[in-house]
Parts: structure tokens; sequence; C-alpha cells
């Protein structure tokens, strides 16, 4: 991990960093990643992992796309919350540009 | 052990003026609550918790209240709806208090990471008092609520709590809504209860548990009455347990004090004492739980916390253009714990890192599910202490990343492997003037919290 890496992982993750804070992270992350490395050895093969979900009892829960909500009956409170709105819209800034 | 002069259901219910006021006068102190509400709705009656005063972590969403995740980058954020919690406490009956303090955004074991500054631990005013539920578990040892709730991802209701002297029960993954809970690791996260007595969490948890359509993880009342037979006990009553499992080879290691250590003989010979059988056991993949969690959970925190991003509710910076706009705001918006695990779930994300971290992750966290499926095949409960050292002072280990880790070492598997655990209050030990607390872990198959009430109950001396 180096410099590159840490402004790659940065603008991966939408997040401006002062350069302390970089330092601080690349010389971190470098010292997680060392301990964490320890799941390498822990199981062989990994192409095998098709997840004991049996055992979990968490199973995939699939609903018929039906009874919406009357349209509108939330708008209000939500864009109440949105740092900038216009005609009862989110507002953001343009993302194409022309030139 | 046990304690007779703090809250409990009983004692406090009608009483949230009480409360109120010995939350006016400790609080400057204490910064275990983030927030009274003014709105004291008195109006739900006659159920479980009618009358009871309870205090939420500040990531459970109530309607028209403020929620800020212990983070500047949900300032002036109003809840547009009720967590599935919340309603479920509303319809037993329970007065909601307020908000209390926690790590930004369930991000860390001290609740120094709160954008709001940090709690102390009203059993050591110059110690944390862990977490990140740390507010509610100071809240419920000092005394100013009977019951907290409090969200689980590593360890974050079990370990306060112990650091408090008070109970704490992660149940199992799915037994409680998380609908209205900010997520952070949703492959990790519970919501549970923060009390004074084992038979009071086992009161909060009959209330919240149950299969909600909003939250596709919630198991229903048919999956817990069939393994109440697929995991029949070793001994005794179903619900009481006989065989208790120590794994001492991850108790007597590098990084566990000397005084944890010797607290969980004299536990072990108290439940001797009790009645129970106790079994040494080997659980080799158990210290691996840690590393797959560092993996995991930066993993799902990356994902779970793109959601702020200025537009749609909370902080928002300007910037140059629209990227610009996100990097300023999340910039600014997250503190320092949060922003390390979201580089470094996007780092083991990433590809080329993938298959390295991510998925040697995912293996292992099975052969950990395995390991304790089969365990559990000989003992009915894995008694462990909670954490590795009682309570740490303020800032000790505020600038070191993995040692702060580390105090997670025996809760994380639960979350892990999504087994229930409950910590009760084991003794103290003195350190100069402070008497600390510290807890006995004890962890259940999937769905068998019964158990763990059972032994709880015993074990603190509740009839």
């Amino acid at each position: 991990m180096d410099k590159p890496d840490i402004d790659n992982l940065a603008q991966l993750a939408r997040l401006e960093l002062t350069p302390e804070e970089k330092d601080r992270y690349e010389s971190e992350l470098v010292d997680i990643l060392q301990y964490v490395e320890q799941v390498q050895e822990a199981v062989g093969n990994v192409d095998d992992l098709t997840p004991s979900f049996d055992e979990t009892d968490v199973k995939n829960v699939m609903r018929e796309d039906t009874d919406p909500h009357d349209t509108g009956a939330h708008t209000k409170d939500l864009l109440g919350e949105a740092p900038r709105t216009k005609d009862g819209y989110v507002q953001v800034k343009k993302i194409l540009n022309n030139d | 052990m046990t304690k007779t002069d703090q809250l409990t259901i009983q004692t406090a219910a009608g009483k949230g003026d009480d409360c109120r006021s010995a939350i006016a006068d400790q609080n400057t102190e204490l910064n275990a609550f983030l927030e009274v509400y003014e709105n004291v709705d008195r109006t739900g009656s006659g159920g479980a918790l009618s009358g009871v005063p309870v205090a939420l972590k500040d990531n459970m969403l109530v309607k028209g209240e403020k929620v800020s995740a212990g983070s500047k980058m949900l300032e002036g954020y109003t809840a547009t709806y009720d967590a599935t919690a919340v309603e479920k406490l509303r319809e037993a009956g329970a007065e909601l208090i307020g908000r209390t303090n926690m790590d930004e955004f369930a991000m860390g074991s001290s609740t120094e990471h709160s954008a709001f500054g940090p709690t102390k631990n009203p059993r050591a005013l110059s110690r944390v008092p862990g977490g990140s539920s740390g507010g509610s578990a100071a809240a419920v040892a000092a005394g100013l609520v009977p019951v907290a709730l409090g969200s689980d991802t590593g360890g974050s209701i079990r370990q306060p709590a112990s650091f408090c002297g008070v109970v704490g029960l992660k149940p199992t993954y799915g037994a409680i809504s998380r609908y209205g809970l900010i997520a952070m690791g949703s492959s990790l996260d519970q919501i549970g209860p923060i009390t004074n007595t084992v038979a009071d969490a086992e009161t909060v948890f009959n209330v919240l548990r149950g299969r909600d359509k909003k939250d596709s993880t919630t198991l229903s009342d048919e999956v817990y009455a069939q393994n109440e037979e697929r995991v029949p006990a070793q001994g005794g009553s179903a619900s009481g347990g006989g065989v208790i499992g120590v794994p001492w080879n991850v108790i007597d290691q590098e990084g566990v004090d000397k005084s944890v250590a010797q607290n969980m003989k004299q536990s072990v010979e108290r439940l001797k004492e009790l009645g129970y059988t106790i079994k040494d056991i080997e659980l080799p993949k158990f210290a691996y739980a840690l590393s797959v969690y560092y993996i995991l959970m930066p993993a799902e925190v990356s994902s779970n916390l793109a959601r702020f991003d200025g537009v749609k509710y909370g902080l928002a910076a300007e910037g140059s253009d629209m990227i610009d706009d996100y990097l300023k705001t999340r910039g600014a918006g997250f503190g320092s714990e949060v922003k390390r695990r979201i580089m470094l779930g996007t780092y083991v994300l990433s590809s080329g890192y993938h298959d390295a971290y991510y998925r040697k992750a995912l293996a292992t966290r099975n052969a950990i599910r395995d390991e304790l499926n089969e365990t559990f095949k000989s003992v009915d409960v894995i008694a462990t202490p909670t954490t590795p050292t009682p309570a740490f002072t303020l800032g000790e280990k505020s600038s070191d990343p993995l040692a702060m880790y580390m105090a997670d070492i025996f809760t994380v598997p639960a979350n892990v492997a999504g087994n229930p655990a409950l910590t009760v209050p084991s003794g103290v030990v003195r350190e100069g003037e402070d008497e600390l607390p510290l807890g006995l872990q004890l962890m259940a198959p999937n769905t068998q919290e019964g158990r763990l009430f059972a032994v709880g109950k015993k074990f603190l001396g509740e009839s």
C-alpha cells in the first residue's frame, strides 16, 4: 500500500482526505491488513464456497409487487429532509458536461 | 454479584419523571444521553412494558425525533418513520425517554468516536463505558433508566454492558427486526436490550422478537419452534441446559488480562455449584473470528454508508461539481474511524484483493459456524469472559485502532456465526481506587435464547 493506492481508494470511496489523514490511514491500513491476513491460513480451498445457509435459518424472501402506498403520501416528509430541493424534486448539480 | 439498588421493569414502571430528573442531575457529567425527548407519550398501556421508561441508542428511528448515529453527517436529520423495534416498544406501553450516545455509526468499542464527545463509565469516571452502545450501557448502570436498547454488530451491546456491570443481550441474527436501524454491517447487526436483570432482558426480548415483513432476515415463530426440537438440550429441561462448554484455549492467551482469566475460573466454580456440568472444549477456529470480522464488516460498511452523500438527507457540503459535492460532504461529515473502515472495506472489495480477503473471510466464517454447530451437539451453552480486559481509561486506545479492535475478541464470534449471546456481571477487579466490573458471556445455538436466560438468572441469583 502506498500513496497512489490511498488516493485511489479515497476517490473510489468518495472521501476527501487531508494529507495528514492520508499519511495516517496508509500506515494504519497496512497494520490492520497484516492482522486480518490470518484468514489466508484459516481454511484451505475456497472454491467450495457454498454457504451453509440451511444451518443459519435465513432464507430468501420474495413478495408480490402489490399494494403500493398512495402516490405522494410520503413526498413532503422525505423532501423535507433533503438539503436541496426544487419544484418537488431533489436537486443536484448537473452530471453531464457538453465540453 | 446481584445488584439490588438498580432500576427494573417492575420498580421503574410509571417513573418516567424520576428518570428525567435523574438524567438532568447526572448527564452533564456522564454524557450518556444526547437528547431527552420533549414529546412525552404515555398513551400506550396494558402491555408488558406499560409505563416503563426506555432509552434508545441514537441509531434507531423515532418518527419526528432527531437521530444522528453519533455523527455530524446526520446533523439536523429528523426521522420520517418509526423503526419496527420502536413501534413494538410503543405497543407494549413503554415510555420513550431519549436517545443515547454512541460511537459514530456504531463503529468503536469505547464511545470515544462519537461526534458529540465521549460518555463516561458511571462505575469509574476516568474510564470508557465501552462501545458502541456506551451511552445505553452507562444510562442503565447509572440508574437513569431500567431499559435501554443497543445494537450489536461485533459486541456493541455486550462489551459496554460488561464494562458498566449490567446485563446485555445480542439475540440470534434475525430475531429482532432491523427496519429503521441505521445499518452498519447487515449480515451482522442485531438490536438487543441492556438491563439490570436477566428477567428484564428476557421481557424486552419477547416484546421485540418476531417476523417483520419489512426486514426479510427476521425469523418466524415456526423457526423458533422447530429449533427447539432440532437442537435438543444435553440434560435437564429443554430451556435449562445442563452442560456448559469452556474453551480455555482461547481464554488463556496473550492479550487476556490475568484478572479476567481469574474471574472466569471463579465463574466456572459458581456454575458448578449451581449444578451445571462443565466441559473443556477446543475451538481452534474461534480466534479467526476477529480477522473475519474486520474484513466482512468494513466491506458491508463501505456499501451501507454510500447512502450518506449529501443528496437525500443530512449534511451537504458545496463542491465544484456533483462528484466534488460527494467528496466534500463525506470528507467533512464522517469521523476518522468511519473513514478508516470505509477505506478498508473499499480495499478488501476491490478488484485484485477480493479473493484474497473477502472470499477467504466468507469461507472462514462458514468454518467458524460449522465449528460452533458441531460443539453445540455436546454442550448446551458456551461460556467465555465477555471482554479480555476491564474498562480501559479514556484516551488509552483511541490512537491505536488495532488495540481497540482487540476489545472484541470474545464477542465477535457470535456475530460472525449468528448465535445469540448474553453478558451478565461476574464480579469486579480492583485497579487503584476503581472497582471495575467484569462480565461472563454465554453463547447458545441459534434461537436458543431461552437457555441463556435460564443460566443467566441462576448465575445472578434471580428467582
